[in-house]
This record gives C-alpha cells, structure tokens and sequence, in this order.
C-alpha cells in the first residue's frame, strides 16, 4: 500500500549552520492517526515545514500518497492540509473570506468554496462569527477557524502542528471529537501535540523526534508496553503523619492524605495494598502521577541524553 | 494545476487585493485624491496661472498628466509593497505558498492588484482635473498603453520591495528616497527644455522621465523624448523585474526558510 507520508532520510541544515533534521525517516500509513511528538526543537515544525514547502530540505526526499514533492509538489499540495502552530491569516478578514479565499487559491470555483466554507465555519463552531473580522476571535476560535481553511479543498492528509495549544479542555476535547470524525471518514491525520495525553488519546502510531533525530517509531499500545514503571499517587483515608513503610516499593509521603508510589514493571500493586492495609492504612482512590506517554517520553529522552554522555 | 484553476487562483488573489484596498478606502483612495487636488489648486490654479505656458499649453494643461501619472506611479507601488509586505508580516502570505498555486500566478495577482488601484487612483484624479482644465487625449493608444504598463512596472517593483523588506520601515525607504525625488525630477512639473544641455542630460538618465513624457505626448501630443524609448524601456523593465521577482519567490531565502 503506498503510504500517506513517506520520509526517506530527510536533512536540514540551516544558513546558519543549525542541523535541525539529521537524516530522519519514517512512514506514516493511509488512515493512520499518528502523533509526531518532540521537546521544543526537536525538527517537527521543520519536518513540517519541509512537507508544505515553507522549508526547503537540505536533502533527502519526501512523498505524500506515492507524489514525490520534487517532482510533482502541485499534486502533493493539493493532497494536503496544514494547520500551522502558529496563527497565520490576516486578522483583517472576515472568518468566511479567509476560508472560501484558500479554497480559490486550490482552483476551486467560488459556489464550491463558499459551500464548502458553510459546511466547516457550521461543524467547527464558527458560522456565527463568519462576518466577523479574524482579530476579534478567541484562540480557540482561531486554532479552529485554522482547521477549517485546512479542510478547504478536502485534503487526503491533514497535518495539525500543535492544534490545541492555549485552548482549555472543553473546545479540546471537542476538536479531538471533530478530528476523530474526520479521521473515521478515511482522512489522515499527523498531530503534533505537548499535551500527550492528546496524543495517547487519539493516536495509533508514534515517532518521538529529539536533536534532528528519530528516536522511536512504533505504535502507542507497543510503545506503552515498554513502559517499565509507573508512578502512582494514593489517596488515604487516615490522616497521615510520617511516611509509612512501602516494602519493596519506592514511595513518599506527599501529604497528609496522599502517597506517592511508584510500581516497577513485574511489581503487584495488591502486595502493596496488602503492606498498607497491615499498617492500618486504607487506600480510596489511586491515579497515574503523569499521562502514561508522557512519563515513557521523559524516561526516553533522558536515555538519550545519558547516551549522549557516554 | 489545470489552465482553469490557476485562472481561479488568480481571480481570487485579485479580487482579494481588491477587496483590501477598497475596504480601507480612507487609507488608500482618499489621500491620493486630496494631494492631488492641492497640487492642481496651488500649482495649476494659483501659482500656474502667472507662470505662463509650457511645452505650447498652459500651465494647467501642462502639469494635470504628470501628476495623474505620479498618482498611478505610487499608488501602484505603495499598494503593492504594503499589501505584500503586510502578507509576510502576518505570515498570511503562507496561505498561498502552501497552495498549488505557481508563483508566477501569486506574483501576477499581487501585480494587478497594485495596477487596479493605480488605475483607480489615476481615473479619480482625471476627473478631478476636469473642474481646473479642459482635457482632449490626442493619442489614446498611447496613452492607455504606457500608463497600463507603468503601473505593471511600478506594481513589480513594490512587490520585490516587499520580498526584501524585513520591517515596515523597509517599505517606506524606496518610495521616500527613491521615488519620490525620480518622480519630481522626471518632468512631472515642468519641461527638461527650461534645463541647461548638463541637467537634460542627467535627467534623461530618470527613467520616470520617458513615462511620464510618453503619458503627456498620450494626452498633450508634445514629448521632451522620442515616446518608442519610453515603451523600450518599460517593457525591458517589466521583463527584469518580473524574472527576478520570480527568481526570489522560487529560490530566494526571504520567503522560505
């Protein structure tokens, strides 16, 4: 099957000698859900940059749905959609023209971009403020009037760098619903996300990208599977005064009515309640201290970094 | 992208240029209109008047085709150089690098769109020269083709202005220093024959000095130069720029990174 995006040893170097991308490769499959997940500078908005040709590549070659974008980038440009970190419309233009303008620049007659206009300003929320001009928007309005200019010419691959960025969690959850939905209807989505709980939540597949380089390229569930610990925060019924004692475990007394303890991979969380219960203690509600992903993501880059040591 | 839609593509950068400078009228169609009212009132009607006559026609006569053709030179730059220098700014103008549109079509839209208001600009300011003077276009060939292509060109060369430009105050240098001061030493206000042989000579090297000539032999039939210099020269022009404009677009490092 040919992929949606096909990375092959992708380098940039920029004028001022900055490696951003050493050479990095991965595939992203047609209908995929897929998280590019990187610390800041890591090389995901250059990689993205690259794929819509804001970046020129200092090598390597990158196609979308099989259309080499040095050979053919008109085709691969029609075939993708980009919503850009940062906010990059004219804030003097009303939300409607923004969107049906972008739909003229794909070709498209102006009756269809305005259909289509209506279509995405009424599914993200944003029909009532079409005649308003883009400076009056919320954040959050504007992340989605961003995806709805993506959305314009119905693009096979979407690529969303950092879409809910400063939006609170009610709009975010509902644009992971809109995105789901889209994604159901066969189009392709690249999410780059700080929130990885987003990316746990709605991706399938991963590449962690740190210094210009891929560092893991798998699935979520497989990559969760290697999570070796996990470090769990419990509420007690009785006040606590000292920390008690945790056995085998590494824990900490947080505060009076919580623990903090983390549970090694092969460690049975029912020796540890068991060890609690003898000393008087009773758990009633337990909770990962951090997003499964992000604590794997942390313990990832810090092998790197101790790698790089070595 | 098809021959059709890349004529969409065009039409809705034109349109949206349009749409631009006609929303901020007060910024962009009134000013031109109001100086130039001022320089028909103190120039033409006041100060003219007791000049004489230049070039065979009155004062009046003489100046109203310099100074629709200085409104269409900085209406058409200005229009350009801000409206595209404003789409880096914003990084609005990523709407169309990311899209399939070719750059020439992008650069064509924004060039027209400077043409569109030069040519707004400058019908305004003819009719408004109509109240101080009577007007008869001798040559209308001539002169819809050099004022047409004078626009192009000035239009070009505010969108290279705009590619280079890092700041606002990169837009305002060109038309300050540049401009301006070709513009008024381009025969705008009086005729090169009042200049000793030195001065004509110099001023022969402005090249605002054919359009503007060109323009008047156009409306007047009179010309300090032989006019099929001034349409050599605008069309060269037009070709270096345009090639180089889309030398920057497609290979320069002020648009991509």
């Amino acid at each position: 099957m040919t992929a949606a995006l096909s990375i092959q040893n992708l380098q940039k170097i920029y004028d001022n000698g900055f490696q951003a991308l050493k050479g990095i490769s991965f595939e992203v499959q047609p209908g995929d859900f897929f998280a590019l997940l990187g610390p800041n500078g890591a090389g995901k908005s250059t990689t993205i940059g690259i794929i819509c040709s804001l970046v020129r590549k200092t090598g390597g070659s990158v196609s979308i749905f099989g259309v080499d974008i040095d050979k053919n980038f008109p085709k691969a440009k029609q075939l993708l959609g980009v919503v850009p970190q940062e906010f990059n419309f004219s804030q003097f233009e009303k939300v409607f023209d923004i969107v049906a303008t972008q739909g003229g620049f794909y070709g498209m007659p102006r009756a269809l971009a305005e259909e289509r206009t209506e279509k995405y300003l009424k599914q993200l929320g944003l029909w009532d403020k079409r005649n308003v001009q883009a400076r009056m928007l919320s954040g959050g309005m504007k992340r989605r009037l961003m995806i709805a200019r993506a959305l314009i010419h119905e693009p096979r691959l979407l690529i969303l760098d950092e879409p809910t960025a400063g939006v609170d969690i009610e709009l975010r959850r509902s644009m992971w619903t809109f995105l789901q939905e889209i994604n159901a209807q066969g189009t392709t989505i690249i999410l780059t996300t700080h929130y990885l709980e987003e990316a746990e939540s709605l991706c399938r597949n991963i590449a962690i990208i740190d210094k210009g380089d891929i560092v893991e390229n798998t699935s979520i569930k497989s990559l969760l599977k290697t999570l070796s610990r996990e470090t769990f925060i419990l509420d007690t019924a009785e006040s606590l005064q000292g920390a008690p004692d945790f056995g085998s475990f590494n824990g900490r007394l947080v505060d009076e009515h919580s623990l903090e303890v983390t549970v090694e991979k092969g460690q049975s969380l029912n020796e540890l309640f068991t060890g609690l219960g003898a000393q008087g203690i009773s758990v009633v509600s337990m909770r990962n201290r951090a997003n499964r992903l992000e604590e794997l993501f942390v313990s990832l880059l810090a092998d790197e970094k101790q790698e790089e040591a070595r | 992208m098809n021959s059709s839609a890349i004529w969409t593509s065009f039409s809705t950068i034109l349109r949206r240029e349009v749409r631009r400078f006609t929303r901020i009228w007060p910024q962009t169609l009134v000013p031109p209109v109001i100086t130039m009212s001022l320089y028909f009132v103190i120039f033409g009607a006041l100060i003219g008047s007791r000049i004489g006559d230049m070039g065979g026609f009155s004062y009046m006569e003489f100046v109203v085709p310099g100074l629709i053709m200085m409104s269409v030179i900085t209406n058409s730059y200005s229009n350009v150089v801000s409206s595209f220098y404003s789409a880096k700014f914003q990084r609005s103008v990523e709407e169309l690098l990311v899209s399939p549109t070719p750059n020439w079509v992008i650069m064509a839209g924004y060039v027209l769109g400077g043409v569109s208001r030069g040519l707004i600009v400058g019908l305004v300011v003819t009719l408004i020269a109509l109240f101080f003077t009577h007007l008869s276009v001798q040559h209308v060939g001539i002169t819809i083709a050099i004022v047409f292509l004078t626009s192009v060109l000035f239009s070009l060369a505010g969108f290279i202005n705009a590619i280079f430009a890092n700041s606002f105050d990169d837009i305002s240098i060109i038309p300050t220093f540049v401009l301006t001061p070709l513009t008024y030493l381009g025969g705008v206000f009086y005729s090169i024959q009042l200049l000793s042989p030195f001065w004509q000579g110099l001023s022969k090297l402005n090249p605002i000095l054919y359009m503007v000539n060109a323009f008047r032999y156009g409306v007047l039939g009179v010309s300090d130069i032989n006019v099929v210099w001034a349409f050599v020269g605008v069309l060269v022009f037009i070709a270096l720029l345009s090639a180089w404009g889309l030398h920057l677009m497609s290979n320069g490092k002020r648009l991509r990174h």
